[in-house]
């Protein structure tokens, strides 16, 4: 997100609460739209806003906020990037493969489903940096060849996983590891973007490749780093996915990466790259599990969530496209 | 392609010559005409896709009872691609087989293939899945509905026919989800002291499964049961409910599959509904042999699907 710092040079010069207010309304659409969405549930159903109720649509969003946080250093760099339902499933596929035909430690086991995910993004990268296919392209047939190699490994029955990997979607006292999970990516994912060299680069990435080009910048190199970033987190989604249900399944994860896409997007990032930021990603991946969990908890019919959840989605960037506009 | 037509010579001749010819050979006999048996007639079996081991014992169970009947069985696999499906049935056609058994991708998709294969005056027997237009010789599927309504009394049995219940449904206007969810419908209607109290969709998944029956059972925490229209959903919902699985709440599948029977015997899974694919593959061979031996067979055949709780649960492992 650009324009969150300085207000627009109005006549008024200290502008009044409300219109602040509404400022801050305009430029945080989605955290609006997610308070919003609290409170009608809130007021429709007792059983909405519990503790217990809150954790469930925190380790809900879990799978999905790791994908995305992993899918907005893509998007950011004005890329796409398909694969990443495929590549989770193939990562805990791996792992549980590795643990239960290869006889590997189950403390290794996680490592295996992270370096997966990390080398099918980075194939990817490299196709898309030095091979100079369409991320779309690229990442599409990553799709493919991850969900075949899943079934292959799997010969399409589910594997248990390791302790270790079932740990991970499990819980620390009362504390879920999922949750847990989705914190460390949230905050490494907005550390990368926002405290280092490498985040600033992909903005400038995503801005104008080829001004970052001639400004110097490696981009070349910086894309395949950014695929494999997005890989290694679809690689932890996997863990987490594969975790919580003890078991790593052929079909895990089909269509996560148009959550992902929906909810980085949600989250305020535009896919003509340059913007986006972990705090947003984070609110749209909690948004699309509270819609969900709402739906549920209401009973609203399966015929329906789906349109919902498509109008949900377009209002958001929707909303955002107006915000963009009016700010110029 | 060495094509010979039935009429000019003995049938058993023709089984002679080709179990004779060998693999190099494919003999295929586009007879129609005369009745009789079915023996050495080339039949193509066009399945959906075999990644799946619900078709892989579909196939398996057909390919035994074609060498049973002595009929060529000539196996093609779609990979869930309705186009593929379309070139592999119009292939059927011109390599001359005497039957065409489909199990379609997709039963809108399949139908134009059928029509033309009408056309050809070629039989055609669906098998698990419908067709919406053509005409079939006959259509061999589980009794979904049946199936549907064993799950509610089996339901209402573990949890005393008294109590809440929740259903979690597969995909949203699946032929398997409607006709699952109506035959659980019409069965639990029977228990007046059972109530439904939420219906969602977990699309046939597991990980969905585990999500949606958590969100359930948060809004509804007084529930005693829960009926899935797949095993895995219902393993799904089993890791929703934690310790309580089989003690507090009572979980009954469909599908039989071999997570869902391994539970069951370790008493998570109250049941399951167990379809019986080779019993659907040899019955379609079968209706086959029937129809090129011109014998009246009958438009739909339901193949029985089988209740596993514990007591059974060693046979279908």
């Amino acid at each position: 997100m650009t324009a969150t710092t300085t207000p627009p040079a109005s006549t008024a010069t200290r502008p009044s609460t409300l219109r602040r207010l509404g400022h801050w309304a305009m430029n945080n659409g989605a955290l609006v739209g997610l308070i919003l969405l609290f409170i009608a549930l809130f007021i429709a159903t007792p059983a909405f806003l519990t503790v217990g109720n809150l954790v469930n649509i925190g380790i809900q969003a879990s799978v999905v906020a790791i994908l995305a946080f992993g899918m907005t250093f893509v998007i950011v760099t004005a890329g796409i990037d398909l694969s990443v339902g495929s590549v989770a499933a193939l990562g805990a596929m791996t792992s549980a493969y590795s643990f239960a035909e290869l006889g590997l430690p189950g403390l290794l086991t996680p490592l295996v489903g992270l370096l997966c995910g990390a080398l099918a993004g980075a194939i990817s990268g490299l196709s898309i940096a030095y091979g100079k296919l369409p991320s779309f392209i690229a990442t599409l047939a990553m799709m493919s060849v991850a969900r075949g190699l899943t079934l292959v490994i799997s010969d399409g029955t589910p594997i248990a996983t390791s302790e270790t990997v079932s740990f991970m979607g499990g819980s620390i006292g009362a504390f879920p590891v999922p949750i847990l999970a989705m914190v460390v990516a949230g905050l490494l994912c907005w550390f990368i973007l926002s405290r280092t060299v490498l985040g600033r680069s992909m903005y400038a990435i995503g801005g104008n490749e080829e001004a970052a080009r001639l400004s110097g910048l490696p981009v070349k190199r910086i894309l395949v780093v950014v695929y494999a970033l997005s890989g290694l987190f679809a690689g932890l989604a996997g863990m987490v996915l594969a975790g919580r249900l003890s078991s790593a399944g052929p079909q895990a994860g089909v269509t996560y990466e148009l959550d992902a896409i929906a909810a980085v997007v949600i989250g305020g990032a535009s896919l003509a790259g340059g913007t986006g930021k972990a705090t947003g990603t984070l609110i749209g991946a909690i948004l699309l599990a509270t819609i969900r969990n709402g739906l549920n908890i209401l009973n609203v019919s399966s015929f329906w969530q789906q349109v919902v959840i498509g109008l949900v989605i377009a209002l958001a960037v929707g909303f955002d496209v107006l915000r963009s506009k009016s700010s110029r | 392609m060495l094509t010979i037509t039935k009429s000019v010579l003995d049938r058993r001749r023709l089984f002679a010559l080709t179990a004779a010819a060998g693999a190099g050979l494919t003999l295929a006999a586009c007879g129609r005409g005369e009745g009789g048996d079915a023996a050495g007639q080339r039949v193509t079996l066009a399945v959906s896709t075999q990644t799946n081991p619900f078709f892989v014992e579909l196939v398996e169970g057909a390919e035994a009872e074609a060498e049973a009947q002595g009929i060529t069985l000539d196996v093609q696999d779609a990979s869930d691609d309705s186009s593929t499906q379309a070139n592999q049935l119009a292939n059927a056609i011109t390599q001359g087989s005497a039957l065409v058994i489909v199990n379609p991708t997709d039963s809108d998709a399949v139908s134009t293939s059928v029509q033309s294969l009408n056309e050809a005056d070629i039989p055609v027997i669906a098998v698990d899945r419908a067709v919406t237009e053509g005409e079939l010789a006959s259509f061999v599927a589980s009794d979904n509905v049946a199936g549907g309504t064993q799950a509610a009394e089996a339901l209402a049995e573990a949890i005393g026919e008294t109590g809440q219940v929740i259903v979690l449904q597969g995909i949203p206007g699946s032929s398997a989800s409607r006709e699952r969810g109506q035959g659980f419908s019409e069965g639990i209607a029977q228990f007046s002291d059972i109530e439904v109290v939420a219906k969602q969709t977990a699309n046939f998944s597991r990980a969905e499964g585990l999500n949606v029956a958590t969100n359930l059972l948060q809004a509804n925490p007084d529930v005693v049961g829960i009926f899935c229209e797949n095993d895995e959903m219902a393993l799904g919902a089993i890791e929703a409910l934690g310790d309580r699985a089989g003690s507090e709440v009572m979980v009954v599948g469909f599908d039989g599959t071999d997570a869902g029977i391994a539970a069951v015997s370790d008493g998570t899974l109250y049941a399951t509904i167990a379809q019986q694919p080779a019993e659907l593959g040899k019955q379609a061979v079968s209706l086959a042999a029937d129809v090129l031996a011109e014998e009246d067979v009958e438009a739909e055949v339901s193949v029985e699907v089988v209740t596993v709780t514990e007591e059974n649960a060693g046979e279908y492992s």
